[in-house]
């Protein structure tokens, strides 16, 4: 690889401010889409002590809660495929959101009051997904108890796969759904998670 | 794993947001390049939606840059601004032993098309075919304009010539 007779490097037109100057101009692209109203999906990332969740909002609440173990690139693509890819990290959509997970795993707070955008789920599981705020804080049920609760007693492992897929965990609160015999039974952030929300709502 | 899958904008902004940046500024000098950037993401987004999936999405986002800019330099000629005489560079920044001032002087002084072609090829990494679709003209007049940019960079700002990139 000989250096022919040669161009201008691209490194001449660039500065070392430039980290910076894109920091601010991409926050800026947030507000302004924003404004403009092509932010269909804002996103943000915030710890908690379940690992760090991604935070997904369109203009009519919530659609997302990702634990890591979901792989947020990921969750990211699907979000771009299936409602659109008009996607930007853009935090301030989603400060009410951090705001009450915060005071969640804080304990101070018990009831979640978002707006919230059940789209990604359809038909039975959206059924299920909007009862499950009717389990309080502190509560749990068994699988089947919620079959009966959406009026489908026989649909229990029905239920079970409504909550495999929340695709809002902790906010719709399918960790407080176990199996009959007692034991924690599948989560989507994982057993450890789901335990640690419980011993949460326990204290 | 698809094939081809729009990836969220979020990715299109993070990888080409840095080479879009030294475009503008290639174009317009460091005063305006900031707007362009922002009109030109703000153009995308809008399109995104709109754009095949195995697009080349850099030459995409060029090619929405390069109308920005145009709009930018239309509305300077229009109206001859009493303070576009203030100098385009920053101070503190840019090449070590280089005077920037003297290496927007040589950028400005470029025809228009070899400010252009230098900016696609030599700052985006585009190939020939793509800069004639984006500015006109056939492939061997992109690459000549290329060449006398560069060669006019090198003869009024001899530092420019320091460095190779890939061919």
């Amino acid at each position: 690889m000989t250096v022919s007779p040669n161009p201008v490097s691209p490194d001449y037109f660039a500065y070392p401010s430039d980290a910076d100057t894109l920091a601010r101009l991409r926050a800026k692209l947030g507000l302004t889409a924003e404004a403009e109203g092509l932010l269909d999906i804002a996103y943000t990332t915030v710890d908690s002590p379940v690992g760090a969740l991604l935070l997904a909002a369109t203009p009519k609440g919530l659609i997302r809660v990702a634990y890591d173990i979901e792989d947020h690139d990921r969750v990211l693509d699907a979000l771009s495929q299936r409602v659109s890819p008009r996607v930007l990290r853009a935090p301030r959509r989603l400060d009410a959101a951090a705001r009450e997970l915060g005071e969640y795993f804080g304990g101070q707070r018990q009831v979640f009051d978002l707006p919230l955008d059940l789209s990604l789920s359809r038909g039975f599981r959206q059924l299920v997904q909007r009862h499950l705020p009717q389990i309080g804080y502190g509560q749990t049920r068994t699988y089947g108890q919620v079959a009966e609760l959406v009026g489908n007693p026989k649909a229990v492992r029905a239920v079970g796969t409504a909550c495999a897929t929340n695709p809002l965990p902790v906010v719709v609160p399918c960790h407080r759904v176990l199996r009959a015999d007692g034991t924690m039974g599948g989560y989507v952030g994982g057993s450890s998670a789901k335990a640690t929300l419980l011993r949460l709502e326990a204290a | 794993m698809s094939v081809s899958v729009k990836q969220p904008f979020e990715k299109v902004v993070e990888q080409h947001g840095g080479t879009v940046l030294r475009v503008c500024r290639v174009l317009l000098g460091v005063h305006d390049a900031q707007d362009a950037w922002s009109e030109t993401f703000l153009a995308a987004m809008r399109a995104y939606p709109g754009l095949p999936d195995d697009a080349n999405a850099e030459a995409w986002l060029v090619t929405i840059a390069h109308r920005k800019a145009i709009d930018v330099l239309r509305a300077r000629s229009r109206q001859p601004a009493p303070v576009e005489a203030v100098p385009d560079a920053p101070t503190g920044l840019g090449v070590p032993g280089a005077s920037d001032g003297d290496l927007w002087q040589a950028v400005r002084a470029l025809p228009d098309r070899q400010r252009q072609a230098v900016a696609y090829h030599y700052v985006a990494g585009l190939p020939y075919a793509e800069i004639a679709r984006i500015i006109g003209g056939t492939t061997d007049a992109a690459r000549r304009a290329a060449a006398d940019g560069i060669k006019n960079l090198r003869k009024n700002y001899p530092g420019a010539a320091l460095k190779g990139a890939p061919a």
